[in-house]
Order: C-alpha cells, then sequence, then structure tokens
C-alpha cells in the first residue's frame, strides 16, 4: 500500500515538475500607442504596426524586401498599355470573428470595392466615419490616378487608370490598402456603431485581434484559417507598449520583449555585445537632403551649388548627429533599394575646392545665406539644429556667413515647399519601395515644380524619363532610365545629399524568422520564439 | 512700598548692559548660528554661489565645447579617467565638470528670478487684496486659486508649450506656478496685521494706504515671506530641472541640470556616472537651501523655535 | 452646514469658469496650425486643408469657438482627441484609475512610513534619531524625482533586476479584463494565480519614488504637529493623571496631532499629480499625467484642453472635501470669518 502511494506521489511529483504545454507568446516592445485599427485612417508607422497582423492587402511586399508579391490577389493582368489592371482574386479566404460578429461568406470582390471606396468617395457611409481622413490614399495620388474600380464577378476587380502607372502595383501593398470586411462594414452600419470598425479590427490577416487596454497593451492570436503566403508560427502576439526606450532595452534584456525595433543608437554597441540578443541593421528607405532654393540668385549656378555642397563635412555630421547610424548618401535612393547606381562618384569634401570654386563663379565673399534646419526629428534626421549648427562652421570656412532659421514643422514644410528659403534641410522616407516614390520628388508636372521639389529645379530630360519609367513595367528597363536619372541629378546638384539613416532594431537570440523590413515596418508572421 | 523690597547693588554700567537689547540682527544671527544644519547648508549654498559666480575661472573647459575625441569619457574614479575630464564627458563630447559648474549659473540663476519676481509681484498683489479689498481682493483670489487648481508641472508645461521651450520661458513658467504662495501668504500676514491696534493707530494719524502698506504693514509680514522667499528659490530649480527634464527648459547646449539628466538617460547602462552627477549636483543645492530656510524660519520666528 | 457646502461649492464656480477660458486661450495660442502639424513631408493640398479646419471648427471665429467649447464643457463634453478619435473624457477616465492607484500607493507608503516615525521623532526629541529623522525627511523632499527614480532603475533592476521597471503587470503570463482599471483589485478578481503578487511588484519602484516627498512632508509634519500636541495642558494632565504613555501618545496626542497632517495630505493632491507626471514618463505607467505629455508632443489640443480641465476638476474636488472634512471636524472653521 505504502509503496502504491510513493508511487502515485511520485508520478504527481513528475508530472507538477514537467513544463506544461503552454501557449507560444511572442512579445513585441511597441514605442508607442496606436491611433485606431485602421491603418488608411494613419499616417504614423506606430499605428501602422499595431493594425497590420490583423490584415491582408491585395499585393504584398515579400517580407523583408519591397518586391512586390501576390497578396489577396493571386493574380493580375496588365493591359490597354498598362492603364487596365484586372485582378484574379483568391478564393477561401477568411474573415476573423469577433464578439457579437461572425462573418457568414469568404472574402470577395464586395470587400475590395468597399475598401477602396470608403476612401475614395464621399458618398460611401464609412467616408465621414473616425474622422474620414484619409492621407496616405490622397498623399499617394490615388483619387487622381484612378479611373474607375468595378468588380466583374465575385473574385475578380478591374481597375482602370487615366494613365499608365506601373508604381500603383506597389501602392496596393501599403498598409492604407488593407482589406477590410464589407460584412462587418454593414453589420456595425446597421447597429448604429460604425466607429467600432476602427476600433475592433476584422480583417483576414495571420493574426485576429483579441484586445487593446489603452496606453499598455495590444493583444493579438493566431489566425488558424490563414491558408496563403506566410503564417503566424506563435500562438499569442503581444504588443507591450513601453514609450520609454531605457525601459525597452530593459525588458528585452530580461526576455520581457522579444524584438525591439526602435532601440537607441547609444546602447547598440551594448547589445551587440550581448550574447542573448541579436542586432540587425539595414539603411532606412529615406533620404536627408540641404536643398538649394534655384529661384534665388545665386543657388541657380551650378558652381556655387557645387561649392556649397563640397565644402560640407558629412562624415563628421553622420559620427556626431546620426551617432554612426548613417550612411554618406550620394544618390536620392539608398543602396539597398534596385536601381541604385553605384557607379556614380560621390561630391568629395573638400574646402579649399570650394572655396576656388566659389570665387570662380564670381561671387564675393562673405557671401550671406539662410539655412533652414527642421524643427523636428525625423527618421532621416536625428536633429536638425545640430546638423545646421555643424554646416553652419563648414560654411564659414569657405566665407559663407549662413544664418540658421526654422518654423514649426506644419509652417516649415509650407514655406519649404513655397520656395521662400535660400537654403532648407528636408528629407523623404520611401512609401512603397519604388524608385518612382523617391525621384518624383524632383519632378515638374507639366513644366511646374511639384509641391515636394523643394529647390524647384526643372530638367527637361530628368522629366521625361520619370514619366517613361512610369508607364512600362519591365523593371530591368525601369533600372535603366533611373540610373540616368540619378546621373544627371549629381550632375545637376539641386541639393546636398545628407544621409540615408540606418536603422538597427533588436531581438533576443532565441527569435528565428524574424526579418528587417527595409519599409521601416514591423511583422510578425513567420516568426518563431524557439 | 518701594523702600521694603530689597534690591541687589547692581553697579550703572552692569545695568546699562543688561538693559541694552541686542540688536536684531544680531539677534536673529545668534539664533540662526545655533541651527548648525542651517549653517552648514549656508556654508555649501554661499559655496555654490561662489562657484556660479567664478564659473568662467573654476571651470577647466567651455561648458558647450564638444571634446569629439573624448565622447563618454569615464570619470577620474573609473579605470581610463584623466584629470582632464575629471567628471568624464557626456554623449556629446561636453566634459561634465564643466558643465556643472556652469549648471550652477544657470540653475541659481532660474532660481534666484523666480523668486525675486514671485516676491516683488506677490507682495505687491497680496498687499492690492488686502488693502482694497472687494472686487479686487476677489479677482486675485480667484486667479491664484486657479493657478493652484491646475498641478504646477502640468501648468508650467501648458505655460511652455504656448511660448516655447527655452531658459526665459522657463522662468516665466516657473515663477506663474508659484506665484499664488506668495500671494496668499503677504494677504493673509497683511490682513491679519490689518485688524492690529498699531495699524489702526497709523491711520487715524493720517497715514496714507499706501505708505501704511508699504511702510508699516508689510515689515510685519516679512518673517513668513523671507523664509517662503529662501525655500522658493529651491522650489524653483526642482520644478524648473523638472521642465528640462522633460525636454521642455533650456535648450541644448546649454548646461542647465535637469536638461543633462533628460539627456543622460539614454547612458543609464552604459555610462551612469552621467546620469548621477546632474542630480546629485540639484539634490545638494536643493538640500543646502531647504536647511537654510529652515534656520531661517526658526531663527526668524520663535514660536517655531520651539518646534 | 449645508450651508458652509453650498458656499464652498460656489466659491469654486469662478475657478472653473476661469480655467476654462485659460485653457482655451492657452491651447489656442501654442503655435502651429493644428492641422498642418500633423501632416509629413507630403504636405496637403490646400482643399483639404480647408476641409479639415473646417471640421475642428477652426474657421469659425474665436468667440463662437469658445462659446461652443463652454457649451460643449457644461455638458461635460470635453471633445474628441485629435489622435484617436475618441472622446477625451473615455480616454481619461481609462487612463485615471492607473494614476490613482499610483497616486494612493504612493500616499499609502508615505503615511505609513512618514506618521510613525515623525511620531516618535517628537517623543524622542532632540535626540540621535530625531535628527536622522528630520535630515532624512529634509532629503526626501528635496529629492529631484525623476532622478531619483533613474537611481532606483539603476540599482534596483538594471544591476540586480529585483523588481520590474515598467509596465502595471507581466503581459506574457497574465492575462485578464479589467472591469475596475484598478490592476490591484483586477488581479485578485481574476483569479489568476500570482497575478496580484505581480501588480504589486510593478508598483514599489513608482510608489516609492512618487511618495518620497510627501513621505519628507508628512513625517516633518506630524513631527511638529505632535510637538505642538506633546506641550498642552492636556497631555500634561493625562501624563499627571497615570496614563500609560502609549496611551498618552497613540491615543490622545497623535488623534490631535493628526488633524493637519490630514488636511495636509488633502492638499497634496495636487502637487501628487505634478509628480506623477515625471513618475509615469519614467515608468512608463500609462496613466493621465503621461498622457497629457503625448498630447503636448501630437499637439492634440482637444485632449490636452480636456486633460488639464479634468485634472484641474479633480484638484478642486478633492479640496473641497478637504475642506468639507475639515469643517466637519472643526466647526470653528465654518462658522469662523
Amino acid at each position: 500500500m505504502k509503496s502504491l502511494v510513493f508511487a502515485s506521489l511520485g508520478l504527481a511529483a513528475l508530472l507538477a515538475g514537467m513544463p506544461a504545454a503552454t501557449a507560444k507568446t511572442l512579445v513585441y516592445c511597441s514605442e508607442g500607442s496606436p491611433e485606431n485599427f485602421t491603418p488608411a485612417l494613419n499616417t504614423t508607422g506606430t499605428s501602422f504596426d499595431a493594425a497590420r497582423p490583423v490584415y491582408d492587402r491585395l499585393t504584398e511586399f515579400k517580407r523583408g524586401t519591397t518586391e512586390v508579391i501576390p497578396g489577396l490577389a493571386e493574380s493580375w493582368d496588365i493591359a490597354d498599355g498598362g492603364k487596365t489592371i484586372t485582378f484574379h482574386l483568391r478564393k477561401g479566404v477568411k474573415f476573423h470573428g469577433v464578439k457579437d460578429f461572425t462573418p457568414t461568406r469568404d472574402f470577395n470582390s464586395d470587400d475590395v470595392l468597399f475598401s477602396i471606396n470608403r476612401q475614395w468617395k464621399e458618398d460611401n457611409p464609412y467616408n465621414k466615419v473616425s474622422g474620414g481622413k484619409y492621407d496616405y490614399f490622397n498623399d499617394m495620388d490615388m483619387p487622381a490616378s484612378i479611373d474607375s474600380v468595378t468588380k466583374t464577378d465575385d473574385y475578380t476587380v478591374v481597375l482602370k487608370l487615366k494613365e499608365p502607372n506601373t508604381p500603383i502595383l506597389a501602392n496596393f501593398a501599403m498598409d492604407f490598402m488593407a482589406i477590410g470586411s464589407a460584412e462587418y462594414a454593414d453589420f456595425l452600419l446597421k447597429k448604429g456603431t460604425p466607429e467600432q470598425f476602427d476600433q475592433t479590427p476584422v480583417g483576414t490577416g495571420p493574426f485576429y485581434f483579441v484586445a487593446y487596454q489603452k496606453d499598455s497593451v495590444i493583444r493579438f492570436k493566431k489566425n488558424p484559417d490563414h491558408n496563403f503566403g506566410e503564417k503566424a508560427l506563435v500562438d499569442d502576439l503581444v504588443f507591450a507598449i513601453t514609450p520609454d526606450a531605457t525601459a525597452r532595452y530593459a525588458k528585452l534584456k530580461a526576455g520581457e520583449c522579444h524584438i525591439n525595433g526602435y532601440p537607441r543608437p547609444a546602447d547598440v554597441a551594448e547589445m551587440e555585445k550581448d550574447a542573448s540578443l541579436t542586432v540587425v541593421h539595414e539603411p532606412g528607405l529615406n533620404i536627408a537632403y540641404w536643398a538649394f532654393n534655384m529661384t534665388k540668385p545665386p543657388f541657380d549656378k551650378l558652381e556655387v551649388r557645387q561649392a556649397l555642397s563640397m565644402a560640407i563635412d558629412r562624415d563628421a555630421i553622420i559620427k556626431d548627429v546620426y551617432l554612426g547610424a548613417g550612411v554618406k548618401a550620394k544618390t536620392l535612393i539608398p543602396p539597398t533599394m534596385w536601381s541604385f547606381d553605384d557607379k556614380i562618384v560621390d561630391i568629395p569634401y573638400d574646402p579649399e575646392k570650394a572655396k576656388a570654386t566659389l570665387a570662380a563663379a564670381g561671387v564675393k565673399t562673405p557671401l550671406d545665406i539662410d539655412l533652414w534646419y527642421q524643427p523636428v526629428q525625423r527618421p532621416y534626421n536625428p536633429n536638425g539644429k545640430r546638423i545646421g549648427e555643424m554646416m553652419q562652421a563648414d560654411l564659414a570656412k569657405i566665407g559663407v556667413n549662413a544664418k540658421l532659421v526654422t518654423f514649426e514643422w506644419g509652417e516649415y514644410r509650407k514655406r519649404l515647399q513655397n520656395a521662400e528659403s535660400d537654403t532648407g534641410q528636408m528629407g523623404w522616407t520611401g512609401d512603397n519601395g519604388d524608385p518612382d516614390n523617391f525621384f518624383f520628388l524632383l519632378g515638374c508636372p507639366d513644366g511646374k515644380p511639384a509641391g515636394n521639389n523643394i529647390p524647384k529645379w526643372c530638367n527637361a530630360e530628368f522629366n521625361d524619363l520619370l514619366a517613361k519609367a512610369r508607364s512600362i513595367s519591365d523593371q530591368a528597363e525601369r533600372a535603366k532610365l533611373y540610373a540616368r536619372m540619378q546621373e544627371i541629378e549629381h550632375d545637376e546638384q539641386p541639393e546636398l545629399l545628407i544621409a540615408h539613416s540606418i536603422v538597427y532594431e533588436a531581438t533576443r537570440a532565441n527569435v528565428e524568422g524574424y526579418k528587417q523590413s527595409p519599409l521601416g515596418t514591423h511583422a510578425f508572421q513567420g516568426v518563431d520564439v524557439k | 512700598m518701594a523702600a521694603d523690597v530689597a534690591l541687589p547693588a547692581v553697579s550703572s554700567e552692569e545695568a546699562a548692559e543688561v538693559l541694552a537689547q541686542p540688536t536684531p540682527l544680531a539677534a536673529f544671527w545668534a539664533a540662526f548660528r545655533e541651527n548648525h544644519g542651517a549653517v552648514f547648508g549656508l556654508v555649501v549654498i554661499s559655496t555654490i554661489a561662489l562657484i556660479a559666480i567664478f564659473a568662467n575661472f573654476i571651470a577647466p573647459h567651455s561648458p558647450i565645447e564638444q571634446f569629439r575625441d573624448a565622447v563618454r569619457a569615464p570619470p577620474i574614479w573609473e579605470s581610463g579617467g584623466t584629470w582632464r575630464y575629471a567628471l568624464g564627458t557626456d554623449g556629446d563630447g561636453h566634459d561634465t565638470l564643466s558643465r556643472l559648474i556652469y549648471g550652477a549659473r544657470v540653475s541659481l540663476f532660474i532660481g534666484l528670478s523666480v523668486m525675486s519676481v514671485s516676491f516683488v509681484v506677490g507682495v505687491v498683489l497680496g498687499l492690492l487684496a488686502a488693502s482694497v479689498g472687494s472686487l479686487v481682493d476677489v479677482v486675485i483670489t480667484r486667479v491664484m486659486d486657479l493657478i493652484m487648481a491646475v498641478p504646477s508641472l502640468v501648468m508650467a508645461i501648458l505655460v511652455v508649450a504656448v511660448l516655447g521651450p527655452s531658459l526665459a520661458n522657463t522662468i516665466v513658467a516657473v515663477t506663474i506656478v508659484y506665484l499664488p504662495r506668495y500671494v496668499r501668504l503677504v494677504r493673509a500676514s497683511a490682513l491679519g496685521e490689518l485688524t492690529k491696534d498699531y495699524v489702526t493707530a497709523a491711520r487715524v494719524a493720517g497715514v496714507g494706504p499706501l505708505r501704511l502698506m508699504v511702510s508699516t504693514v508689510l515689515p510685519n509680514c516679512l518673517a513668513p515671506l523671507i523664509v517662503q522667499a529662501a525655500l522658493g528659490v529651491s522650489d524653483a530649480i526642482l520644478e524648473a530641472a523638472g521642465l528640462g527634464f522633460l525636454g521642455l527648459g533650456a535648450q541644448a547646449p546649454t548646461p542647465e541640470w535637469g536638461t543633462m539628466l533628460a539627456d543622460s538617460r539614454e547612458f543609464i547602462r552604459s555610462d551612469p556616472w552621467i546620469v548621477a552627477l546632474p542630480g546629485l549636483a540639484i539634490l545638494i543645492a536643493v538640500v543646502a537651501i531647504n536647511l537654510t530656510g529652515d534656520g531661517l524660519r526658526d531663527a526668524l520666528d520663535p514660536r517655531m523655535r520651539r518646534t | 452646514m449645508l450651508v458652509y457646502f453650498l458656499r464652498r461649492l460656489a466659491l469654486t464656480v469662478p475657478t472653473f469658469i476661469a480655467l476654462m477660458f485659460v485653457t482655451f486661450v492657452a491651447i489656442r495660442l501654442v503655435p502651429g496650425d493644428p492641422v498642418e502639424v500633423r501632416v509629413g513631408e507630403h504636405g496637403i493640398s490646400p482643399e483639404r486643408l480647408v476641409y479639415f479646419r473646417h471640421q475642428l471648427g477652426l474657421d469659425l471665429p474665436v468667440w463662437r469657438q469658445f462659446l461652443d467649447y463652454c457649451w460643449k464643457l457644461l455638458h461635460a463634453d470635453f471633445g474628441v482627441s485629435l489622435s484617436t478619435n475618441q472622446k477625451v473624457l473615455t480616454e481619461f477616465l481609462t487612463l485615471f484609475p492607473a494614476t490613482i492607484e499610483l497616486s494612493v500607493c504612493a500616499m499609502l507608503f508615505a503615511v505609513a512610513i512618514g506618521v510613525p516615525a515623525g511620531a516618535v521623532a517628537a517623543v524622542k526629541r532632540g535626540s540621535v534619531y530625531d535628527q536622522g529623522l528630520m535630515t532624512v525627511s529634509l532629503f526626501g523632499y528635496s529629492m529631484p524625482i525623476f532622478w531619483w527614480g533613474l537611481l532606483l532603475i539603476m540599482f534596483v533592476s538594471v544591476q540586480h533586476e529585483w523588481l520590474p521597471v515598467s509596465g502595471r503587470i507581466d503581459l506574457i503570463n497574465y492575462y485578464f479584463d479589467q472591469p475596475t482599471g484598478f490592476m490591484l483589485i483586477d488581479s485578485l478578481l481574476s483569479g489568476e494565480d500570482g497575478a496580484f503578487l505581480d501588480a504589486v511588484r510593478h508598483l514599489v519602484l513608482p510608489a516609492i519614488v512618487l511618495g518620497t516627498v510627501p513621505l519628507g512632508v508628512i513625517a516633518r509634519m506630524t513631527r511638529s504637529s505632535m510637538l505642538e500636541v506633546l506641550s498642552e495642558d492636556y497631555v500634561r494632565t493625562a501624563r499627571a493623571k497615570g496614563l500609560s504613555p502609549f496611551r498618552v501618545i497613540g491615543v490622545h496626542a497623535l488623534r490631535n496631532a493628526l488633524l493637519p497632517v490630514v488636511t495636509v495630505i488633502g492638499l497634496m493632491v495636487s502637487s501628487l499629480l505634478a509628480g506623477a507626471v515625471l513618475t509615469e514618463t519614467i515608468f512608463s505607467w500609462p496613466g493621465v499625467g503621461h498622457w497629457l505629455i503625448e498630447s503636448i508632443s501630437r499637439r492634440d489640443y482637444p485632449a490636452l484642453q480636456g486633460g488639464v480641465m479634468l485634472v484641474s476638476t479633480v484638484v478642486i474636488g478633492v479640496n473641497l472635501v478637504v475642506d468639507l472634512v475639515y469643517g466637519a471636524i472643526n466647526p470653528r472653521i465654518r462658522h469662523g470669518r
């Protein structure tokens, strides 16, 4: 009898000691709270990250790259010289169910039409819901480009464009084109609470939404029905909202979170030495530049622009302001982007030559110019004021007195775009991984400089190539055109290209399959914790 | 009968000595001196003040000069520390010791500015409220209540949000936040004094209201006011440092202790002295001022000295 | 009593009106157009700019905007947050329990240590203990709490990893509904093993940091108040009657000494909330202090406006309650001048 008791006790102890089969949880230390869960309404990476696990899009970026691959659209046909795109939608894709709502049908064309029309058509019942601000839809020129969107059957959507526009396929892979459930939208409208659509999201994505505790935590669970593309490899996904960078590092170190998307550059060195952490980095899809206003003399003279550019010590700026988290830029696009022309020879740092060139251009020193610097931190510019101060010191050495000027961010951007400065800092973060999304910045549609064309530089050949590259779909051909555009831009020097910032991310060493995205997004399907 | 009481024989010199009262200042100093803590505090804060005044001569380097080759250099007690940067350097290559020394100047400047402005404005408003009374009193009191209803830091942040972050605006913001204390103090003291006989007597004697308030009533309110002023300096330094910590105070490269702390947060693991030293400076300065203020209070108000 | 209450209540009305006016004006004075400032490098077309300014009511004359604002306030409509499109009141109420929990625990910490320490110091006046306590409490209320928090984080978590440095609970292992918003209560209600203890662990450091200054103040106040009381005649009488020192001190003296301390505690609400702003920032504590700071950097004017109004309302409310309680305890105040 005793032996039986002991045996059962022993067995019980054994069982108690055995690790139970617990659910696998991946914790992402998020740097802020999302504004809502509908990417179409947002512009910040924080909000996009929070909604992305729940949604799919017609096309997707292959994780870790900017290559466009099929998503909810299995395939597509381009016809009519590039003006008609027919999407063939995937069959058998299910939407999530949430409290009160269970979908009765699979994903089909109606959902695509709803997701586009909500942003596009003012008469759509959801257009004004939750503020009605669809920044990306408008900024990516979708209303200007799209002629019509129609469905021919439940799994075919026809997109007619006004002009051929190959990059638009990349736009469909962007967050704002997340496909939501038209059925869920109708359900909430009938219930009288359409705003819930943006608070409790329903999508087709690899995870489904469980709960959001404001400023604290977002919870997702694996969607077992997700049957295409990459799947969720963990059971639970948790966003631990930790705005303080020091706290994020502490949590990462303690294993309380697995991925930290925004470590401080100052901590990176220590993280790299830590065997329990993995640090990854690559140049972000961005550019910081110092634009010369070519409508104001003497900046209309090429030699003057070249001289001022040669006077700036960009290496020192990268060391001191970017803390090494930057790579000197010689073209508009970063080295990770296709069509990057490595053959371009960067403008040198040569104060002596700068002085000589300035004199040769007939400019008398001291020359007084103003130097506008960015008042807020941007992904491509960690500290506009410090960069401005360093430039000021460099320019003084060649006899140029730069006066530092700035305004509130909104005001600053507006005035810069109105050509009110002599010279000004600005930059750009790529939206869709397509070179056109960078080169359009220096374009002149209809002969007039685009709003974003800060130098107000118009070059006929550049513009022709820009339009041509938009209309053809062969990537190799387009790359050639963009290479030529980079040459022209380099030769004309409308702006000094300063740097592309390097983005660091840190994960625990036992995280497998995490890929850094050049677009600065954070995705968690295909990521496992060992 | 006078003759029945035998008084001890006393010489006239002895009598004069006994009857000579110490001057108020001497009495005050004697009382103050008894409090060792207060004296210690006074010594420390005077030292800090001297350091601040003679910063140009004492500091080894300029506080805003960046030594790009010696970023995050360790202080003298760590391995690799040199006497060149005795307390190490921060993330931008500024010498910590020099920044601490010049920071004393900035912090004391803030403290004294806030204190003097709120003192003057507070006295004026408080006396106005007490003497004129009725609507003026109500308005002033309500506005002060309003300022006190909003938590100090929130109010300061609001002011800075409107005016923009800078050293000058920090002073404005902190002054607004601490003004009510002075106003209430002066008003309460003045109201108390106004009921006293000597004031009535002066009024009857024909002393005009302005002279009455300033020359007669005010001096008798001074004791708690001086104590509040002394303690107000430390409050102002703390509040300004708090704003600096949130990035809303003096902007880089101005060496303000709170801003130095904010910049140092990223190095909490790698270079902890960058975090420890500015806060220590704030603590020492504030403790010293509070010790002195306590001593002032005890010495000026004999009633409170008991405790 | 009722008259007193009504009178005190009536006195808060002008303060409120002034508050409404000041927050409205202050927010309007913040530089930068609320729509423009939230736009990125893309810029915004003039038509859309006009549309959104109209949506926010910014194209109305200022006095109209002010009247709209006051009207809405009187209906407890504090507006809608620009960033999340949620009602400001809802956001505030979601976050406020976290701040309350932190503040209450900080105050408990300060009282639980400060009152006995101060009382003992008063009894043992002049001793080493007394001097030591006075010094410690001086350091307490001189402490820059943002630095103090960083130091504690450095020693406790970085060096030794004894206590967590951010958040309210371990998110990996614990997930439960939060009906009250108070982590301590909700963790008990959830019945999950170890959840309550984990919530306590997360509260320790922030509560200590926030409670340090009140600790210093309360210890000193208790001491000086006790000293006053201990020298009173009735205490001497009690002693003379032969009551045990413990009864004398603990029951009679302390009870009367605590009166001013209680009022001080009530009046500390304002400084607690100010301290909460800093503490929440350091410890990533999801409360209203942190939310207010975020609203400024996001230029979320309705949230900032509403937040300041709501926080001030809380302060005024608590002060009113303290006044009433004090008036109830001390009739002289009620009827006096």
